[in-house]
């Protein structure tokens, strides 16, 4: 039995709406509802419905708000929909839908909030209550922190179960068979007499009626499609090359732009001159928008050529130009004033390192480029009414508002088409390009601008990963932890990248300490404190955010303290550790890799490292040798818990994708910045990991925790401190700065 | 310039300095081949001369000597190639945007090499890139296309 029933009186009414020809299901939220996306398009009915379900005499369309870059969540949403509403995949079709303050992402907020995922208790269950307020207020439809699964979960099964209850009333009000003799299968209702009805003919009677508002969801033992392996709705086009993503499309009468920015990210053009760029073949037009120059042309390739053809005088970095200068802002922020946030301090770690030998390191991890492998694009056309938006994005509705502002128009005359993305990370959470694209499209009114990025372009002027240092001191006891105090700066990430919403964020930045402050180990004198260094580069939510840089930093540093106590680092992780869900992963590793020590014999180690992030239990064991060129990955071994698997070949392939994501930017991979200027600028210098160096992978996912998760961040934190401690076990070199080929060298 | 694309003679007029993966793009609509880097480091841009895979970021229209094939001309969603019908069967993509150049990779090297070794794959496939790291599936559906095409 679930708890449907509490939680739609608290959180959801559930409606239902005529629609030209049909019906929409879904719901509405809180005393003041968000208004319809939807409403243009409907005929009659409730004005404040958001419909997750809409059938009409096209056929039925499941609607999936969260963005999809590759994780395969339009595929996620619509299962959790007709897993409830007993329609196949294959009947379905899957829109992700305008955008509006209605999807608000509740899960987002809950990640924000300053309490351990691992606290369930009432002070934290009422913050996330008052969190989820405040996301209503933002009116946030934005994919990230892995909360597509958790945010939809139940949300998405209601409307479906809201819908098909409601299309069984509209068959017995049809038929006169009482809806307790109904059955639903494959998109019909289906009378005793084995007759169905199509849930397409019962569409404009279901508009009529009351919707059903009481039901009760299925027990996960009843499942059809969820926890089983699904075909993801996407698979067949992405391997036949017809599927359109962002940079393939076309609108009638469109003109194609590239653009030259100052490379020194957020700088002003003081002048430039196009006399060169608009003599070569193809260029139309050169336009100065805000930093730079956009350069329109009849074919994309002319557009980047004419782009590379404009001299331009650029003006000085508006932060500071050498790399070395952004190390020393971190490590003068180690301070009482820079103090962020202490809400990790257990026993008395001053009085447990006073008389102690004392173990000191300190951690880096660099600045990083998201740069998935489509580079960003938009295409804009604005006209005297409206304006149309073709993009890749997870904020539709920052897009919207902010192109309403730039346009004057009002919102609701601005319409965003969210395409399908080839790859994020984060990346698409910023909206640099279609304001530069509507820059374009203003000056060219009437007229569809392309804007695509060169691959030089959107490394120069991605939004980078924060840089991070660590500073731990800790002492060991009797073969044990005993005490472990890590301090970390970094400029706060969500004050950058709020900042360019013009949003402000009041309190400590969370992110400053994720994947630290928050594990769950019983060391008796236990201290994480986040210190906020100053704003230097903008810097940008990178996949897994604040943990990508802090499990290095603490797990790291735990593992050098574990070995200073002579103890097993697998052993003493498992006695540490107080969470439940968090020692099963441990131990699930031990079992999968036949653990039996760090030590493989000569020239071989393996290395094991854990991190809880957002809410995600994640243990991961690396084995290594030690060859003549240079270290080999031979094995690596993970065990995540995210509550409920939703579809487990997805489940394996994203788990997989996040250890070699955080095993190449370990591994290969930073950011550095010299006059200003980003050093690094294509993938020549910014491999990540190549299938050559790409390791056997071996997945288990538990469900032992008691809240379902999303799996797209977690396993990249623990990926590089397991690689390091593995270095560290097959040859006592210990690597406390990524990335890693800077001081050993790779097969 | 005249080119002949999955069959079909085309004609365009640009550049002859214009890179083949633009002209087949922008010229004539046909974009299962992908920019990733225009600098011949990811591969996403892949296509077969004559069935030799190459990447399309680096032929000068005016260069171009042979006939094309793009991921559109090697199977349909309809009629798969063997190799594609690996890729849906393991679900390799995830965001997809490189497996057309994966594809064509591939497909390229099991027509010279019908049994690669796990040695000869990771040589041949380590010059395409995929960012979303979905490499421990693609190994496995080159085996199964290698298989598949072996009992053709």
């Amino acid at each position: 039995m679930s708890r449907v029933g509490k939680i739609a009186r608290r959180t959801f009414l559930v409606g239902s709406a005529a629609i030209a020809g049909g019906v929409a299901f879904g719901y509405y939220m809180y005393k003041r509802p968000a208004k319809n996306p939807l409403l243009d398009d409907l005929a009659a009915g409730e004005a404040a419905l958001t419909p997750y379900v809409m059938i009409n005499a096209e056929g039925i369309t499941l609607i999936t708000p969260r963005a999809d870059s590759g994780q395969g969540v339009y595929s996620v949403q619509a299962a959790m929909i007709a897993e409830e509403l007993d329609v196949d995949l294959d009947q379905v079709k899957v829109d992700p839908g305008p955008p509006s303050p209605a999807y608000y992402n509740t899960a987002l907020a809950e990640e924000a909030a300053p309490f351990r995922p691992t606290n369930e208790g009432f002070t934290a269950e009422s913050a996330r209550g008052m969190m989820d307020v405040l996301m209503k207020f933002l009116g946030m439809q934005v994919t990230g922190g892995s909360t597509t699964v958790p945010d939809g979960y139940e949300k998405l099964r209601i409307a479906g179960a809201v819908a098909r209850e409601t299309l069984k009333a509209a068959a017995a009000a049809e038929t006169g068979v009482p809806v307790s003799q109904l059955k639903t299968e494959r998109g019909a209702v289906i009378l005793p007499d084995g007759t169905a009805r199509n849930y397409v003919d019962l569409a404009a009677k279901a508009a009529e009626i009351d919707p059903v508002e009481k039901v009760v969801l299925r027990d996960p033992s009843e499942w059809r499609l969820m926890g089983k392996p699904m075909m993801r709705h996407d698979i067949l086009a992405k391997s036949t090359g017809t599927l359109t993503y962002g940079i393939d499309a076309k609108i009638d009468g469109m003109v194609h732009a590239a653009i030259k920015l100052n490379p020194r990210q957020g700088g002003a053009m003081i002048s430039y001159d196009d006399s060169a760029a608009l003599a070569l073949p193809g260029v139309q037009k050169v336009i100065p928008i805000k930093g730079g120059v956009g350069v329109i042309a009849s074919n994309t390739w002319y557009a980047i050529q004419g782009a590379e053809a404009v001299a331009c005088d650029w003006g000085p970095a508006p932060f500071p130009p050498e790399q070395a200068q952004h190390w020393e802002a971190l490590a003068s922020s180690f301070t009482a004033e820079a103090q962020d946030s202490q809400q990790r301090n257990d026993g008395d770690v001053e009085a447990a390192l006073e008389g102690a030998q004392v173990i000191e390191a300190e951690y880096r991890a660099p600045y990083l480029a998201h740069a998935p492998l489509e580079p960003i694009s938009a295409i804009v056309q604005v006209t005297d009414e409206r304006v149309d938006i073709w993009t890749g994005t997870q904020i539709p509705r920052f897009v919207q508002s902010n192109v309403a502002k730039m346009t004057g128009l009002d919102a609701d005359n601005v319409h965003v088409h969210v395409m399908m993305m080839g790859g994020s990370f984060g990346h698409r959470l910023e909206d640099e390009v279609v304001k530069q694209a509507t820059e374009l499209a203003i000056a060219m009114k009437g007229t569809p601008v392309k804007l695509t990025y060169s691959r030089e372009e959107d490394m120069i002027h991605d939004f980078a990963r924060q840089i991070a240092m660590g500073r731990g001191r800790g002492a060991v006891k009797d073969g044990k932890v005993h005490a472990f105090d890590l301090g970390i700066a970094m400029p706060s990430v969500v004050v950058s990248q709020l900042g360019r919403q013009g949003l402000n964020m009041p309190g400590p930045d969370t992110q400053i300490v994720a994947g630290a402050w928050e594990q769950p180990f019983a060391i008796p004198n236990y201290r994480v404190t986040g210190y906020r260094a100053p704003q230097l580069a903008p810097i940008s939510s990178w996949r897994s955010v604040g943990a990508s840089s802090n499990g290095f930093l603490h797990d790291g540093f735990l593992d050098e303290l574990i070995h200073a106590a002579g103890a097993d680092p697998m052993v003493e992780r498992i006695r540490l550790c107080w969470h439940e869900p968090s020692r099963k992963v441990l131990q699930a590793v031990k079992e999968m890799s036949g653990w039996d020590g760090f030590e493989m014999g000569e020239n071989r180690g393996r290395g094991v490292a854990f991190t809880l992030s957002f809410g995600v239990p994640v243990a991961e064991v690396v084995e290594v040798t030690n060859t003549d060129r240079g270290i080999k990955i031979d094995k690596v071994y993970v065990a995540a818990d995210v509550g409920k698997i939703v579809d487990p070949i997805n489940f394996d392939n994203l788990v997989k994708g996040g250890v070699i994501w955080g095993l190449g930017h370990a591994i290969n991979c930073e950011i550095t910045y010299t006059d200003g200027i980003v050093d690094q600028t294509n993938f020549h210098v910014y491999e990540g990991l190549r299938m050559y160096q790409s390791p056997q992978i071996e997945v288990q996912g538990l469900e032992n925790a008691s809240k379902i998760r999303g799996i797209g961040e977690p396993p990249v934190p623990p990926a590089a401190p397991a690689l390091a401690n593995a270095i560290f076990a097959a040859t006592g070199q210990r690597l406390r700065e990524m990335p890693f080929n800077k001081f050993i060298d790779f097969v | 310039m005249k080119l002949n694309v999955n069959g079909a003679d085309h004609e365009v007029d640009v550049d002859p300095n214009m890179p083949l993966l633009w002209v087949l793009r922008d010229e004539l609509g046909i974009t299962g081949p992908k920019y990733g880097c225009g600098i011949a480091q990811c591969g996403a841009c892949t296509v077969h001369i004559d069935g030799q895979a190459v990447r399309s970021c680096q032929v000068a229209i005016g260069d171009l000597q042979g006939d094309v094939t793009t991921i559109e001309g090697l199977g349909t969603p309809d009629a798969l190639h063997a190799v594609q019908a690996a890729w849906v069967e393991h679900q390799v993509a995830q965001c997809g945007y490189c497996q057309s150049g994966q594809i064509m990779q591939a497909a390229a090297m099991l027509e010279l090499n019908p049994e690669p070794t796990d040695a000869d794959i990771d040589a041949v496939m380590s010059g395409n890139l995929c960012r979303c790291g979905t490499y421990p599936r693609i190994r496995a559906a080159v085996k199964t296309a290698a298989a598949n095409l072996k009992g053709a």
